[in-house]
């Protein structure tokens, strides 16, 4: 049975703002929901509260930065960038503050609809000179999100998991560094997020059905390595699938299609995720299923880039679902 | 008179603010075009600050700016700000930032007359490859942060004092700010947030000028009692004639504990050229609609200045 751990992010700010005074901890009225409801009890005088006032926040980050600070910013990941994007391209991106952002609930993580699900986040940011982009998948990643944060020369973009999160892997997360889940020679999979424990789900089915997948998963997104992504899709037969918990568009799938055609490599790609569209309020599993970023859309995926039917439905992923998932922690630790 | 605020330079004030007239004036002449009224509604105040208000350090920029040395990058280490004409970034110094960063031709006036920039610097401007930018930027002279969009400069002033006044540095923040900027929501959040959380160690001066690109504010969008305004979000404010340089020497004066200062400092857009009245309410930027008008705007600004007319290029 996977491992659920409650609350990762908390204990890890928690455990590593305390060892770092320079580290503040900025919030816009969301603090429990962004789990520094106990630091901020805990540590007052490393907490801000801004109140809701985005503009003001990220710009007041900026100047704190200038004076030798390093925010983190935590709130809803939209909220980072629809309403300040000109603050944070004036007042934190261009001149390179360390400010962090903490971007949580991205893409359809949350049932709160159009106005909190950043589904374009990814394409804004790593637009944006000098930001770094990360993702976190599991609790693991969130674990280690915080000092991999702070280890950038610059700003910084993350999107973070809260809650209830599975742990998935067992080493931490590393900037730069992809994870190689599954070294299978048919096709490519390309995951981030929470699309990754949709493909873990999805392999433990298409290995039955004699489908030999190689999946990476991806926690730095900017910058993206695109000669290590282009190594891996050349090295399958038919093509790659890229699988966001985003719109396509500007995404992980943009981001691959430009690395293989800036290499000349002439492979197939489905790009999976929202397509060109906005979501609506509901359950994770359900606007994952209704918009096509689960596993059995992966499957589907797979299906088309191959020209093939595995005949895998539903019920057969729900019945992997388990040991799939255990099974690669267990790979991981090899 | 503030303690802490030496004179920095042998001239006046008021010499100071004379000078950032002619200087603008002559530049406006030259290239048939400028800010030319908003040297005529903040000289006072961007006098007063680099000549006595501010504790600043001396330059550690070469007088003669350097050309445009790139963005900030990763892959560009020797990226430095204006902020170095303005004194060393030490924490017994005062910072400032130009929130309206389309004053930058006025600002590097005052650089010029205090000593802080060559007269060379002012022919730099608005050239290719120059980092004497005519909205001034990060890297141009005198300027410490990127506020070319209007509001965002009173935040990161708040943020800076609040981080200095933690590690008890006692240098404080000032913000050069314009009325225009009421207008954006983000200046109300920035004095909300800088009085719930104390930070006194900051402190503005906004031209009133009333004015903006469109025309006169009042035309534009009202915005009501600015004072009354900035008092009910939190602030301490003072209205003043901003000419009257005696009236701004109180007002930096006033006891803020506990809150930022806001100083309003009410002023004529054609003050010391009042030919420029001719073009009310259009005076954001002065641009003559023909060799004649030009002609006649150098004779009588030039008279009213007590200097020679421009002789400049047809």
């Amino acid at each position: 049975m996977v491992e659920m751990v409650a609350r990762p992010y908390a204990a890890a700010f928690e455990a590593y703002a305390v060892q770092h005074p320079e580290v503040i901890a900025l919030s816009a009225d969301l603090t429990s929901s962004v789990e520094i409801d106990g630091f901020r009890d805990r540590h007052p005088e490393q907490f801000l509260s801004m109140g809701m006032a985005e503009q003001n926040m990220l710009s007041f980050a900026g100047g704190m930065g200038l004076a030798g600070y390093r925010p983190f910013i935590h709130t809803f990941g939209v909220f980072l960038y629809r309403r300040p994007y000109d603050q944070l391209m004036a007042s934190i991106a261009y001149p390179r503050r360390k400010v962090r952002l903490m971007g949580f609930l991205p893409g359809i993580t949350t049932p709160g609809g159009m106005t909190h699900q950043a589904i374009e986040d990814i394409s804004v940011m790593r637009s944006i000179p000098n930001m770094t982009v990360l993702e976190t998948g599991d609790a693991t990643e969130v674990e280690g999100i915080v000092e991999a944060a702070d280890s950038i020369d610059g700003p910084v973009y993350c999107r973070v998991l809260r809650g209830s999160v599975p742990r998935l892997f067992d080493s931490p997360l590393k900037v730069g560094e992809m994870r190689v889940l599954a070294e299978g020679t048919d096709v490519l999979v390309i995951t981030a997020g929470i699309t990754t424990e949709e493909a873990i789900r999805a392999r433990g089915a298409l290995d039955k059905a004699g489908v030999s997948v190689r999946h990476l998963h991806l926690n730095t997104l900017k910058p993206f390595d695109a000669e290590a992504i282009v190594a891996h899709a050349a090295s399958v037969k038919h093509g790659v699938v890229t699988l966001e918990n985003h719109l396509v568009a500007g995404g992980i799938g943009s981001m691959t299609a430009e690395a293989l055609a800036d290499a000349g490599l002439g492979k197939k790609l489905i790009r999976l995720g929202l397509q060109d569209t906005y979501a609506h309020g509901g359950s994770r599993p359900y606007l994952m299923n209704y918009y096509g970023l689960d596993a059995i859309a992966l499957v589907r995926g797979i299906e088309r880039l191959m020209g093939i039917e595995t005949g895998i439905d539903e019920g057969a992923l729900e019945a992997v679902r388990v040991d799939a998932v255990h099974s690669s922690v267990k790979a991981e630790a090899l | 008179m503030p303690s802490q605020a030496p004179l920095q330079n042998e001239k006046t004030t008021e010499e100071i603010a004379l000078g950032v007239r002619r200087r603008v004036f002559e530049h406006t002449i030259r290239n048939n075009g400028g800010y030319l009224s908003q040297a005529c509604s903040s000289a006072e105040q961007l006098a007063f600050l680099y000549n006595e208000a501010l504790h600043l350090g001396q330059p550690t920029m070469p007088m003669i700016p350097p050309p445009f040395g790139g963005v900030p990058s990763a892959d560009n280490p020797d990226y430095v700000t204006g902020a170095g004409y303005n004194g060393p970034f030490e924490p017994q110094y005062d910072r400032l930032f130009i929130a309206p960063a389309h004053y930058a031709l006025v600002a590097y006036a005052t650089l010029i007359e205090t000593g802080r920039m060559a007269p060379e610097g002012l022919e730099m401007f608005n050239k290719d490859g120059s980092s004497v930018e005519m909205i001034g930027a990060e890297h141009s002279p005198g300027m410490e942060v990127h506020n070319g969009t209007l509001g965002i400069g009173l935040s990161t002033g708040a943020g800076l004092a609040w981080g200095r006044k933690r590690k008890g540095e006692p240098g404080e923040v000032c913000v050069f700010m314009s009325d225009g900027e009421v207008q954006e929501g983000q200046t109300w959040e920035a004095v909300q947030a800088a009085a719930h959380h104390g930070i006194d160690n900051l402190w503005a001066i906004m031209d009133v000028n009333r004015q903006q690109c469109d025309g006169a504010m009042d035309e534009v969008m009202q915005v009501g009692d600015i004072r009354q305004k900035f008092i009910d979000f939190g602030a301490h404010c003072v209205e003043i004639d901003g000419h009257d340089l005696e009236a701004m020497r109180q007002a930096r004066a006033e006891n803020h504990e506990g809150k930022p200062l806001i100083i309003l400092a009410y002023t004529s857009p054609t003050k010391g050229m009042p030919i420029l009245e001719r073009r009310f309410p259009r005076l954001h930027y002065v641009r003559f609609k023909s060799e004649d008008e030009r002609a006649e705007y150098n004779q009588a600004i030039a008279a009213d200045l007590g200097i020679a007319p421009v002789d400049y290029a047809h």
